[in-house]
């Protein structure tokens, strides 16, 4: 039924919202570098040069107010350093992030600038670490408003709490209980919770139910593409699960290496990959039809990213690499075929790769 | 609210710290010790037989009598007296006084300062983590008591007329000094573990100052270890403390704590009146025993992978 509800109410969704041309959150030229060398000693002694981890390179998108912006990528490609970027838990390296028109990242993550960082939020990957063990789910969800003071006196905060519990799908009295005894699934319901406790706008989801069971995944999926539709809210949506993105995204972009390579509408990404990742990452899917059609695993290994191949991070595992690709990086840019598609390739750019 | 504190009870009565201090005798025991030895300290004016302090009360004509089980013993001095007649077990519960009071404050000292560093050093990291977690590095390298030895001489370089009344406090930070070190380290582990859980990061992100970040959700994880190092901790500085009064830097004589008494029992030895420094040493093996007994105890019982 759940379903039913949200395919009627998707067009509704982009007819209603005028100004969602504006981006809500603009990321551009994002680059991160983790300097990962060892101690200074070593370095001296040992003669071990600095290492420096590119876990961000030029990333740039934008996200429209109310729309899900899927990101997909192996372990490792900097998906989750991404989401940090956004809501300032690391500081970037160079490039901007603007959110509602104003830089971000430049801000620091102190005093100042807490309303607007109040309004991007995080939930995390394991909901069996990113809530305190030793306080009561009250106190949890009641974090962000005594740190806010969105609510005054302990009738309003506790009436508060209530409301915010009863719309992720759990009991007031719920409150008055321990992480432990909750469920996965549950406790994500308390992430989230937590999260829009600060009033917020902006989600980033890093990979909120790839520590749950299947069967409970889906149930957390929908209740976040339901508080979507009623709260407004937008969501950068962190997966290595290409069917949890295709659930609830609405454009997708492919990560690899720390890099972009692929930006679509899903509907255009999942019926016509266009990069030769993302067609790796869709042969790769389990096929639920049986049509017969012989899967292709992924080959190789994300190579390491403190010494990634030259030009296109991908060459090593791309069966249409040539010698630009080997020195070349490529840019994202419009496919000619379709003009919301970005791609970064140049194999897709000269027209190389043959039609399926 | 008379309910509320029978439930509480009730809820500590029944708590696996409770269960498991129920079911080890020896800590059972250790327990009761000492409770007895800070009682006996606490209420020492009133419990002890004779005042040793109380110039008045001193006779000459008493000094250096045996304990009363021996011949020439006096039933009004159980355990003898030193060579200026004051009851040996009336020093001794004075003494106790004194050397509690000195390691209990000076452990307090001591952590307060290491959890402290330990926090900052691993919270904020970086430069300020090097140069915390160096200092103690090097001061490691240097034996307690030399430390409390060069705290307590510029002391008394410093402060050369008023350091009678100071002595205590200057004893308590000497001591405190050289023992930061160990809190600081143990905390600065469990606040890197505790600093990249998700709920610290979450509560980063709704704008919770540092402060309150560590007071609120790093600080309670850290509380059993240093619990359990500050007991063990306590008992160190009661030797470290009889160790600087043995060496004749501690306490003044006036105020003789345990060490001091050992110390001055000592000239007695080779001329036979052994029970003017045996009793003290008695009186704080047993203290420092039942401390260390608690300690290994907690430690055990605390820790949850020991837990069956």
């Amino acid at each position: 039924m759940k379903v039913l509800a949200e395919t009627s109410a998707e067009p509704a969704r982009s007819e209603a919202r005028p100004a969602a041309k504006m981006p809500l959150l603009q990321v551009s030229h994002a680059t991160k570098v983790f300097d990962v060398s060892p101690p200074w000693l070593t370095r001296v002694l040992g003669r071990a040069p600095r290492a420096l981890l590119h876990a961000v390179e030029d990333v740039s998108f934008c996200i429209r107010r109310g729309e899900t912006l899927g990101l997909v990528g192996e372990s490792g490609c900097g998906k989750s350093t991404v989401a940090r970027l956004i809501v300032g838990l690391y500081r970037l390296t160079s490039g901007s992030i603007t959110y509602d028109g104003v830089d971000i990242a430049t801000l620091a993550s102190g005093r100042g600038d807490r309303t607007l960082r109040r309004k991007l939020q995080m939930i995390f990957q394991d909901p069996y670490a990113s809530l305190n063990p030793r306080w009561r789910v009250a106190d949890i969800v009641a974090e962000p408003i005594r740190a806010q003071r969105l609510a005054r006196g302990r009738h309003a905060v506790a009436a508060r709490i209530g409301e915010l519990l009863t719309q992720v799908g759990l009991a007031p009295a719920d409150g008055q209980k321990y992480p432990h005894q909750f469920s996965g699934g549950q406790r994500q319901r308390i992430s989230i919770a937590r999260a829009l406790a600060s009033e917020a706008e902006f989600l980033v989801c890093d990979e909120p139910t790839s520590a749950l069971d299947v069967s409970v995944q889906a149930q957390v999926l929908n209740l976040m593409r339901e508080l979507q539709q009623r709260l407004g809210l937008t969501y950068l949506f962190i997966s290595h699960n290409l069917a949890v993105v295709h659930h609830v995204a609405d454009r997708v972009g492919v990560m690899y290496l720390g890099r972009i390579v692929e930006l679509a509408d899903k509907r255009t990404l999942f019926a016509h990959p266009r990069h030769p990742y993302t067609r790796m990452l869709l042969d790769a899917i389990p096929d639920i039809a049986m049509s017969g059609k012989a899967r292709t695993p992924v080959a190789g290994e994300v190579p390491n990213p403190l010494s990634p191949p030259s030009g296109c991070a991908f060459h090593p595992r791309c069966p249409f690499a040539n010698d630009r690709c080997r020195t070349e990086i490529p840019a994202l840019r419009a496919d000619a075929q379709a003009e919301d598609a970005l791609v970064a390739c140049h194999a897709v750019e000269e027209d190389r790769i043959p039609q399926k | 609210m008379n309910a509320r504190l029978v439930a509480a009870l009730r809820l500590s009565w029944d708590s696996d710290v409770a269960y498991s201090f129920r079911h080890s005798p020896y800590a059972i025991v250790a327990a009761i010790v000492f409770v007895l030895f800070v009682g006996s300290a606490v209420f020492a004016p009133w419990v002890a037989p004779h005042n040793p302090f109380d110039l008045s009360q001193l006779d000459l004509s008493n000094s250096l009598k045996p304990p009363m089980w021996l011949p020439g013993g006096d039933p009004s001095f159980p355990l003898g007296t030193d060579d200026q007649g004051r009851d040996i077990l009336s020093t001794i519960l004075f003494g106790a006084r004194i050397s509690l009071a000195v390691g209990i404050a000076s452990v307090l000292f001591s952590m307060v300062l290491g959890v402290a560093l330990g926090l900052i050093a691993g919270y904020v990291g970086g430069s300020i983590d090097a140069f915390i977690m160096r200092v103690a590095d090097v001061q490691l390298s240097f034996p307690a008591i030399l430390i409390a030895l060069l705290v307590d001489g510029l002391a008394r370089a410093l402060l050369p007329r008023s350091h009678e009344s100071l002595a205590f406090y200057v004893l308590v930070l000497s001591i405190g000094v050289s023992g930061w070190v160990q809190y600081a380290r143990t905390v600065r582990g469990t606040t890197l573990v505790e600093k990249n859980k998700e709920y610290v990061q979450a509560a980063r992100l709704f704008g919770i100052h540092p402060l309150a970040i560590m007071a609120r959700h790093v600080l309670p994880n850290v509380l059993g270890p240093v619990l359990v190092i500050a007991t063990i901790h306590i008992a160190t500085a009661i030797i470290t403390e009889a160790t600087l009064s043995f060496l004749g830097v501690g306490v003044p004589p006036t105020q003789p704590s345990l060490g001091t008494l050992i110390r001055i029992g000592n000239d007695f030895l080779f001329s036979g009146e052994w029970w003017v420094t045996l009793f003290p040493g008695i009186a704080l093996v047993v203290m420092v025993l039942a401390i260390n007994l608690l300690g290994d105890w907690l430690r055990d019982a605390l820790n949850p992978r020991l837990r069956t």
